[in-house]
C-alpha cells in the first residue's frame, strides 16, 4: 500500500508546531496535524453513529418514554418481549417483520433480473444508447414522497388511470390496489421496481464493461451461441457485481418504509406495515422508545445474518478467485430509499 | 474506468475480423428498427407516470377527478400552483421548497468537507491509531441506519434542535461513504505532484487545499450530488423531527398536503411537480457524475 512510501516523507513536511522537532522515519511523530484534519469528521461521527449505536443498546435496556420523568432499567425486558407470544410488542413486531419478509421476497427476484436484461440491452452500442439509460434511470432520483404519491394517484380504485386503462383493455378494473392484500403488495412492488430499476441497471452496466470483450470474441470462435456465452462468459465475470447488487437489493427492500407508509398507510389493517414502519411508530409516534430500540437491534441482527449469508454464498463459489473486490457501502448507499 | 480494460489492440482487432459473415443488410435494419420501437414502447412507458403527473398538474380540480383520464389538460389551468404555492394556506408549498433546497446544500458542503478533511488523512498520513479509525469508519457503513432513530431523534431533541432544519442538515452528515470514497480517490493520485508542493516549501494544508483538492474535482462533485439527492428526498427522518409547517421539507410537507388534500389530485400534483423539479433538473445536468457515483459505489474502489 501507499502508506509505507509516505510514511517517511509525512514528517518533513509536519506543521506540527506544538510536537518539538519530529524525527526522520518515526510515522508516529506526525504529531497533531492527521487529528486536526480527522477532527471535524471524527465529531460528527462520534457525536451521531457512534456515539447513538451505544445509546441506542442503553435505552433499549429501558422502559424509555421520552415524555415520562423516570425512565426505569428493566433489562432485557424489551426483548424478552419480543419473543414472547402473547405480549403486545410481539405481535405488532412480527407482524411488521412478516410484511418486510413478503416484501422483500416479492421484490429482490425481479430487482435482480429486470435490471440486468435492461443491463444487458443497453450495454449494446447503438445510437441514442445515452438516451434510453437516463430515461430508465430517472425515476430513481426522485424521492420517494414524489413517487409515492404520484402513484397513490394513479392506482386509484375509482378515478386512477391504472384501473381505468386496465379496464379498456378487458381487465379487471375495480381492484382496491391500497387497501386489499394481495393487490397492495403488488402495487408496492411494481412500484418500487419501477422506481429503483436503474439503480440497479447502472451497476450491472459498469460490471459488464469491465468484462474484456475479448472473452466474447473467444467464445464466438468456439461456436458458442448467445446463451451459452451469457452462461459462460457474461455471468461469471458479473459474479462480484451480482453478489453486491444482491445484498444491497435485500437490504433495500429490508429497509422498506415510505411507499407502504404513504401509499398504502399499512392497509388493509396494518398488514402492509413494515418493520422499520413499525419501529418508527411505536417510537417516534407513541413514545415506546425502549422497545423500538430493541426492535431495531433485533431487525439488524436479521439484516447482518442475512448479508452474510449472501456474501457467504457468493464467496463460496468463487473460492478459488484470491481477492474478493472491495464491496463498498450497502447499507449507507440505498438508505434514502426507503 | 472502464477504458482502462479495453482489450489490447493488437488481440482485438484480428479477431474482429473472424467473424461470421454479416448478415444480410436488410436482416439487420428490420433487427434494428425493431429494437428502437421496443425501446421506445418500453421508454414511453417508463415515464409515461411522470408525464402524466405533469399533465395533471395543470389541470383544474374538476378534470383531475374525471375519468377518462385526458393526457391534455382542458382547460388549461395553474390553479393548482396558485394554491399550493399561495401565501396564507398551511402548505406553504415554496417555504417547504427552499427549506429543502438550503438543507441539502449546507448537508452536501458538510459532508464533502468533513469527509474529504478525513480521507485526506488516512489516504496520506501516517499516524497512531490509524487503522482502528478507518476500520470503525468502514465497519459503519454496515451498520443500517435503522438502529440510528431513535437514539439520535434523542440526542436531537437533548440538542433543541428537534424541529429545526439543523436536525436534517448535520446528525446524518457523518459519510462512512463519503471517506470511503474520498479516501480511495486520494490514494489514487499522483505522489509526484504532492511531493513537488512540499519541496516549493508548501505545508500540509497547502498541498490539501492547492494542489489535491482541485486535482479531485469529479469525486468531490459527484459525492456532493449523492449526499444532496439523499438529503433532499429523504422522508423518514424529516418527517418525524420536523412537526411545524414552516419547517418542512418538501416531500415531508407532501404527505401533509397528502392527508389535508386526500382527494386533490391537482394539488398533489403540483406540489410533487415542484418537488421533482430540482433533482430532475440536477439529473439531467449532472448525469454523468450521478450515474458515476452509483456505479463506482457499486465495484472496487
Amino acid at each position: 500500500m501507499a502508506t509505507t512510501v509516505t510514511a517517511p516523507r509525512s514528517d518533513t513536511v509536519s506543521d506540527d508546531r506544538r510536537g518539538g522537532a519530529p524525527r526522520r522515519g518515526d510515522p508516529h511523530r506526525a504529531g497533531a496535524a492527521p487529528w486536526l484534519f480527522l477532527a471535524p469528521y471524527l465529531v460528527l461521527f462520534v457525536a451521531f453513529v457512534l456515539g447513538p449505536i451505544v445509546y441506542g443498546l442503553y435505552i433499549s435496556l429501558h422502559r424509555y418514554d421520552f415524555t415520562l420523568p423516570n425512565k426505569p432499567f428493566v433489562g432485557l425486558e424489551n426483548y424478552t418481549d419480543l419473543f414472547t407470544p402473547g405480549s403486545v410488542t410481539f405481535d405488532v413486531f412480527w407482524r411488521a417483520m412478516r410484511a418486510t419478509a413478503i416484501f422483500t421476497v416479492m421484490s429482490v427476484p425481479l430487482l435482480l433480473v429486470v435490471p440486468l436484461v435492461i443491463a444487458l440491452v443497453m450495454n449494446k452500442k447503438f445510437p441514442g444508447r445515452n438516451v434510453f439509460r437516463a430515461l430508465y434511470f430517472a425515476p430513481y432520483v426522485l424521492g420517494v414522497a414524489v413517487v409515492a404519491i404520484l402513484w397513490r394517484y394513479l392506482l386509484d380504485a375509482n378515478i386512477g388511470p391504472v384501473n381505468y386503462y386496465l379496464g379498456l383493455l378487458g381487465l379487471p378494473d375495480d381492484t382496491n390496489w391500497t387497501t386489499s392484500t394481495p393487490a397492495a403488495w403488488f402495487a408496492l412492488v411494481g412500484v418500487t421496481v419501477w422506481w429503483t430499476l436503474g439503480f440497479n441497471a447502472v451497476i450491472y452496466l459498469a460490471g459488464l464493461q469491465d468484462i474484456p470483450k475479448e472473452l466474447y470474441e473467444a467464445a464466438e470462435m468456439d461456436g458458442a451461441n448467445r446463451w451459452q456465452q451469457f452462461r459462460n462468459v457474461t455471468l461469471p465475470g458479473l459474479k462480484p457485481v451480482l453478489s453486491f447488487v444482491t445484498m444491497i437489493t435485500i437490504i433495500a427492500s429490508a429497509n422498506m418504509f415510505g411507499q407502504s407508509y404513504l401509499i398504502t398507510r399499512g392497509a388493509p389493517g396494518t398488514e402492509t406495515r413494515t418493520a422499520i414502519y413499525q419501529i418508527a411508530e411505536t417510537g417516534l409516534r407513541n413514545y415506546q422508545m425502549g422497545s423500538a430500540a430493541a426492535m431495531s437491534y433485533v431487525l439488524t441482527v436479521f439484516l447482518i445474518i442475512l448479508s452474510l449469508g449472501v456474501f457467504w454464498l457468493f464467496r463460496e463459489k468463487q473460492a478459488r478467485k484470491k481477492e474478493p473486490p472491495l464491496q463498498a457501502a450497502p447499507m449507507a448507499l440505498r438508505q434514502g430509499r426507503g | 474506468m472502464s477504458t482502462s480494460v479495453e482489450p489490447r489492440p493488437g488481440a482485438a482487432a484480428p479477431a474482429r475480423q473472424n467473424r461470421k459473415p454479416p448478415p444480410e443488410p436488410t436482416k439487420l435494419k428490420v433487427r434494428r428498427v425493431l429494437r428502437y420501437v421496443v425501446l421506445t414502447l418500453l421508454a414511453l412507458a417508463f415515464i409515461s407516470p411522470l408525464i402524466f403527473m405533469l399533465v395533471t398538474s395543470f389541470k383544474t380540480r374538476a378534470d383531475a377527478a374525471s375519468l377518462p383520464p385526458t393526457w391534455i389538460p382542458n382547460p388549461f389551468s395553474t390553479d393548482a400552483y396558485a394554491t399550493v404555492t399561495g401565501a396564507g394556506t398551511n402548505t406553504p408549498v415554496l417555504r417547504w421548497f427552499a427549506n429543502s433546497m438550503i438543507a441539502a446544500a449546507l448537508h452536501a458542503l458538510l459532508v464533502v468537507s468533513t469527509a474529504a478533511l478525513a480521507a485526506y488523512a488516512l489516504a496520506r498520513m501516517e499516524f497512531r491509531g490509524k487503522k482502528i479509525v478507518f476500520g470503525m469508519v468502514v465497519a459503519t457503513l454496515f451498520v443500517p441506519p435503522v438502529i440510528l432513530v431513535i437514539p439520535n431523534y434523542l440526542i436531537v431533541g437533548e440538542l433543541f434542535w428537534l424541529d429545526t432544519l439543523i436536525a436534517i442538515i448535520v446528525p446524518t452528515a457523518a459519510s462512512a461513504f463519503g471517506v470511503f470514497f474520498l479516501r480511495q480517490f486520494f490514494i489514487g493520485l499522483p505522489l509526484e505532484l504532492e511531493e513537488a508542493a512540499r519541496l516549493d516549501g508548501a505545508n500540509r494544508w497547502q498541498i490539501f487545499w492547492k494542489v489535491v483538492l482541485p486535482l479531485s474535482r469529479p469525486a468531490l462533485v459527484t459525492l456532493a450530488m449523492l449526499s444532496f439527492l439523499t438529503n433532499y428526498n429523504d422522508f423518514l427522518w424529516p418527517v418525524y423531527v420536523l412537526f411545524s409547517p414552516d419547517v418542512q421539507t418538501l416531500p415531508a410537507g407532501l404527505s401533509t398536503l397528502q392527508t389535508a388534500n386526500a382527494v386533490r389530485y391537482d394539488l398533489l400534483m403540483a406540489g410533487a411537480v415542484v418537488a421533482s423539479v430540482p433533482v430532475l433538473a440536477l439529473y439531467v445536468g449532472a448525469q454523468r457524475f450521478i450515474i458515476e457515483g452509483v456505479s463506482r459505489s457499486g465495484l472496487k474502489g
